[in-house]
């Protein structure tokens, strides 16, 4: 069958990125540096994007692959974009329509397995743009190890007008914060994707 | 390149000599082989495709040049014009060509382009080409140094252009073997330049379905005459000479005149085949010059009948077009194009007439100014659309189209 070259064929935008994990940068990193499974432990990121915002919620995906040796988890990212960044995982509910939720404990890649981030599936949730995110710029995307590395995704901001899942808070309450305010509307869906911040994310500040 | 998806169960010897997936495996295509085989035989220059298949066919998005241009001719064509939104700066043309960009080599690749929402539809490239031009408006809000020809051409008596097939400051030429390979390709290209722009028009162009002839068979177009026969060959010294531009941010660029010419058929009708062959000065049954045998045969312009009358009438179409001097040579890679008609016709066909050439001044506008002023073929054809573009050169990986005017 035809298959589909996604990781030795590269356009101009998201070239692959093969990456040692590093120490996170912070100020008291020394001891970090030092850990040598961590420097060891390398991922490649392919095919990273982040959709356009004016403000609100928006998402970064990308397709992340473990070539290390050794489990990794992948627990928190950040972004200069958006205060508040969230892991979220996609599911479907009883009634077939899909919601969000924050991943519990991250996203384990087991070694030569990839993590694929994207619309309707797993995906990095920017919870709160201020600044409009424009087509074709560049969004740079932290990503935080268990071991305490980071990495950095840089994505292309792409105009999209999928990805609106609703989201929904971390113990059920689907009363509040749709991304959509209502999900079955679908005029809505429209014309309010990802513009539903609102100020109800305390519970998500790190 | 990847392995071509070949499906099983179809006779590939059929196939074969049927040059081409177009017929495979289709029974009523079965009684016209010994005819394909013979046809192939007498073309000059047959390049049968034996695969059987060709929708797995790439080319290199990144080089020195831009595809669509040297590349082999593909049989359907979408050339596409945008008008930059109000606001528009260089740094947004920037960020559109970036994405603009790797969405072409993705998809020219074969592959979806990010965050494409089809990307089943780009698994058959089918020779996908992605060709982009800058107009007048995109060079300036770029602040880049406009070429002097890159400006609508001089009004010529002959034409009656309508604006709605004019000009443009960004252009999308998307072309491939398979129309549903350019309809994604154009949605996904059109989707990441709306925030940018908006489709100032669109014109759909075609040639023979791909399989249906040899490559490199002379295009005929609706008016049955064979088009395009002097051009020069891609890969040659001459080639290189008329077509790349060499200076500034257009090196390895060069300029497109698109003409969208109506060919007015209904008066065609009424014209007999000696008088049709007389006014192009080639025969119109096989393409040869009325003083020769073959298509590749060259005119003789002296030749005289004996009433005294030249062979080939000095006004004739190809005695018109012949450049007069090795600066006058153009490359020629157009399409037709048959619509919907409006009013009481029957049909709505003609030329989408696509000239590349380093310079339009001195190539393309001698040519058009003496078909102006006489050329026997006016008579049923009507320039009604027309746009000039420079065509910035290919890029490198990490670069992007336009990277030398806005980088």
């Amino acid at each position: 069958m035809f298959t589909v070259p996604t990781r030795t064929r590269l356009g101009a935008l998201a070239a692959v990125s093969v990456l040692a994990l590093t120490a996170c940068a912070t100020d008291d990193s020394t001891e970090a540096g030092d850990d040598a499974a961590a420097a060891a432990t390398e991922i490649s990121i392919v095919d990273a994007w982040t959709k356009t915002a004016d403000e609100g919620m928006t998402a970064s995906f990308g397709e992340i692959t473990n070539d290390g040796d050794d489990a990794i988890t992948l627990v928190a990212a950040a972004t200069d974009v958006s205060d508040v960044v969230e892991l979220h995982e996609t599911s479907a509910d009883d009634e077939g329509s899909m919601s969000m939720s924050q991943k519990e404990g991250g996203f384990t890649i087991e070694p030569g397995e990839t993590l694929v981030l994207e619309p309707g599936g797993n995906h990095i949730m920017l919870m709160d743009v201020t600044e409009p995110i424009e087509a074709g710029a560049e969004v740079t995307v932290e990503l935080e190890f268990a071991s305490g590395d980071t990495v950095q995704m840089d994505t292309v901001a792409k105009d999209f007008s999928g990805a609106n899942e609703e989201y929904v808070e971390d113990h059920g309450d689907h009363d509040h914060d749709s991304m959509e305010g209502d999900s079955m509307d679908h005029d809505s869906m429209e014309d309010d994707s990802m513009d539903h911040s609102e100020d109800d994310h305390d519970g998500h500040d790190h | 390149m990847t392995e071509p998806d070949h499906p099983s169960g179809h006779g590939t010897t059929r196939r074969r000599l049927l040059f081409g997936g177009a017929a495979a495996g289709l029974g009523a295509a079965v009684a016209v082989t010994t005819d394909r085989v013979a046809l192939a035989a007498s073309a000059p220059q047959p390049t049968p495709d034996t695969t059987g298949l060709n929708g797995a066919v790439t080319y290199a998005f990144h080089g020195e040049h831009q595809s669509g241009i040297a590349t082999p001719v593909t049989a359907y064509a979408s050339f596409i014009a945008l008008d930059l939104n109000t606001g528009v700066d260089r740094g947004a043309l920037a960020r559109l060509m970036r994405v603009l960009s790797d969405d072409a080599a993705r998809l020219m690749e074969g592959r979806g382009a990010l965050a494409d929402t089809e990307p089943e539809l780009a698994q058959t490239p089918a020779g996908l080409t992605v060709t982009f031009g800058f107009g007048p408006r995109f060079v300036s809000v770029a602040g880049g140094a406009a070429p002097s020809w890159l400006a609508p051409l001089p009004a010529f008596d002959i034409d009656d252009l309508d604006p709605a097939f004019n000009d443009g400051d960004l252009l999308l030429l998307i072309a491939a073997d398979d129309p549903v390979t350019v309809a994604h390709a154009a949605r996904m290209l059109l989707k990441d330049s709306r925030s940018f722009a908006s489709v100032r028009w669109r014109q759909d162009g075609f040639r023979r379905a791909y399989g249906s002839e040899v490559s490199g068979t002379t295009m005929r177009n609706l008016f049955g005459q064979v088009d395009g026969t002097t051009n020069p060959e891609p890969g040659t010294s001459e080639f290189d000479a008329a077509v790349w531009n060499r200076s500034g941010w257009l090196d390895g660029g060069t300029s497109l005149v698109l003409r969208r010419t109506r060919l007015d058929l209904d008066t065609w009708d009424e014209v007999d085949p000696t008088g049709r062959s007389f006014s192009v000065g080639r025969r119109i049954s096989d393409g040869a010059p009325l003083t020769g045998e073959r298509e590749g045969d060259e005119p003789d312009f002296e030749a005289t009948t004996e009433s005294g009358h030249t062979v080939i009438s000095p006004v004739s179409h190809i005695a018109r077009a012949r450049p007069v001097n090795p600066d006058e040579v153009i490359f020629r890679r157009g399409y037709n194009y048959d619509v919907p008609p409006s009013g009481d016709g029957v049909s709505e066909s003609g030329l989408l007439f696509a000239s590349y050439q380093a310079d339009v001044t001195r190539q393309f506008l001698p040519i058009q100014q003496r078909l102006a002023e006489a050329d026997l073929l006016n008579t049923w054809t009507t320039p009604i659309g027309s746009a000039v573009f420079a065509i910035p050169p290919g890029c490198s990986e990490g670069g992007f189209i336009g990277d030398t005017l806005l980088g």
